[in-house]
């Protein structure tokens, strides 16, 4: 196994029908990310695959399932498969979403939103003090894709997010694809988020493709390249926070392995005019 | 300000108007359709032979009942699903495609086989340094994917045909199949096995001892011949171990 940091260099999400193709050629790719939840079956190809590219590669891992915005408890079964994971695979990043999705044992599977209220800020601390302290080591909790809001809100996102992040000491993934997608449906923009958001305590950036439905609104699909927009917040951000890990992720309508490699590529040329320009 | 509860309940019933507290209202909408779409898929790629045996639309339509009935207990959605096939029996517009279920309980074992624990398989020479005199009291075990399913359909003959995997041609209903499912490396293997083998191996996973189960293959089929039967077996990769009765054992 290789070292297990995620270097400050571009990464893609792994899919399973491209780890042929990368176990055979070993293409430069800086690191990649899953959805741990896709590898918590005892045994089989995905763990295989897995454990064959984690040789190679740095890992992180990037939850959807622990309903870190619930208002139950943390699911403890949930926690220990996750630990379990990450002393197996020794990724360099463990990340979650500012979300919920499972209630009184019922699993959504979608990224719920909360209201930005002191009493949903005190809950989501205390759960990202467990996920911590059960995982031993911090992680990086995401910004959502927003497609409403809570009248009962009393906070702005990236204030919510900067207190989580000063309150528990994780740090932040910045979802720039979720920026974007949040500002058109929500009406802001993005660059007045980003303004307003704790660069510092960014530790990884995400990248993705949205749809636009018909009635204008943007959805987080992950279905297809990154527009031209959130490109163009990257390089905002960079220019910014200098040299980031960051990712592309490409989930449904999965492309051929060198079409999401571009992809990596592309990010990748943002990262190297980023360290020129601060070099320089 | 609507509480959690109020927001999952409305989430799962279509009929139910979005909580208050929301802007806009109607954007509630798209989290309803996020769940419901996104578990329907889920099914969908659990149960692709169900899916192309009924088409699209009706998948959708059993696949969307089911999901607001069983909505998952778990995050690992890769466990999602596993009482589709008793819901698919019990299904009434199904009602008329009684191999569904069947197929379906095929699928499940093939997925759970998929990501069963890994086990080195035994090479049959294992067999050869037992005592004869202890081999009928000899139990196999059994690889940790190893699943049977036992269908008074073709259900191994309606699965190819519906994955691609075998001739889609008229498949002849009138005839019973068991399955054995098994991964002992990279592929899940389905293989329809005849009465006496179905026996014997059923026998076998029940942890019954090698004499016991020759006897039961012998009783569902005469012509049951012992030695090419565990030579297919040893050579599916499905058995990992082998253990001799205990006096605990026999006394049972």
């Amino acid at each position: 196994m290789i070292a297990a940091t995620i270097p400050r260099a571009s990464g893609l999400g792994l899919k399973s029908r491209h780890c042929a193709e990368i176990l055979a050629s070993r293409p430069r790719v800086g690191w990649f990310e899953v959805h741990p939840e896709n590898y918590m079956g005892a045994g089989g190809p995905p763990h295989r695959r897995l454990a064959a590219i984690r040789r190679d590669y740095p890992l992180s891992l990037h939850g959807v399932g622990l309903s870190i915005g619930g208002e139950g408890p943390l699911d403890a079964a949930h926690l220990a498969r996750l630990r379990t994971l990450v002393e197996r695979y020794e990724p360099g990043l463990v990340s979650e979403h500012l979300a919920w999705s499972s209630h009184e044992g019922v699993y959504f599977n979608d990224l719920l939103p909360l209201p930005y209220t002191d009493g949903t800020l005190a809950r989501v601390v205390e759960h990202v003090d467990r996920l911590q302290e059960g995982l031993g080591r911090p992680i990086l909790l995401e910004n959502p894709s927003s497609y409403l809001t809570f009248e009962e809100s009393t906070l702005a996102e990236p204030a919510f997010l900067g207190e989580i992040a000063r309150r528990s000491g994780c740090g932040l993934l910045l979802d720039l694809n979720n920026v974007f997608v949040s500002s058109q449906n929500l009406g802001f923009t993005p660059e007045s988020y980003i303004d307003s958001f704790p660069l510092d305590e960014v530790g990884e950036i995400h990248l993705g493709g949205h749809a636009t439905e018909p009635d204008g609104l943007l959805v987080d699909a992950h279905d297809r390249a990154v527009a031209d927009p959130v490109w163009a917040l990257l390089a905002l951000v960079l220019q910014r926070t200098g040299v980031l890990p960051v990712l592309v992720e490409w989930d449904n309508d999965v492309p051929a392995w060198p079409v999401l490699h571009r992809e990596a590529v592309l990010a990748q040329r943002l990262l190297d005019n980023c360290r020129h320009a601060r070099a320089g | 300000m609507p509480a959690q509860a109020e927001l999952a309940g409305a989430l799962l019933a279509a009929d139910r108007p979005a909580p208050a507290g929301l802007l806009p209202a109607g954007r509630f909408a798209v989290h309803r359709n996020n769940v419901v779409a996104g578990l329907v898929e889920a099914l969908g790629a659990a149960y692709p032979a169900v899916r192309s045996l009924v088409g699209e639309r009706f998948f959708r339509a059993a696949a969307t009942d089911f999901v607001r009935r069983e909505p998952p207990r778990s995050p690992v959605l890769i466990d999602y699903g596993g009482g589709f096939a008793g819901f698919l029996g019990s299904f009434r517009p199904a009602a008329g495609l009684p191999y569904l279920a069947p197929v379906a309980r095929l699928e499940r074992a093939w997925l759970l086989a998929y990501h069963a624990a890994e086990a080195a398989p035994l090479p049959i020479a294992a067999l050869a340094q037992m005592p004869e005199a202890v081999l009928g009291r000899c139990r196999l075990v059994p690889h940790p994917s190893l699943r049977l399913v036992v269908s008074s359909f073709p259900v191994v003959a309606l699965w190819a045909a519906n994955t691609g995997r075998g001739p889609h041609e008229a498949v002849d209903l009138d005839r019973a199949e068991t399955a054995l499912v098994v991964r002992p490396e990279e592929l899940v293997v389905v293989e329809s096995l005849t009465p006496g083998m179905a026996a014997f191996v059923a026998t076998l996973a029940d942890d019954q001892p090698l004499g016991a189960a020759a006897e039961a293959a012998m009783r569902a089929d005469s012509g049951f011949e012992l030695g090419p039967a565990l030579g297919r077996l040893f050579a599916l990769g499905a058995v990992v171990g082998l253990r001799q009765s205990s006096f605990e054992g026999d006394s049972r």
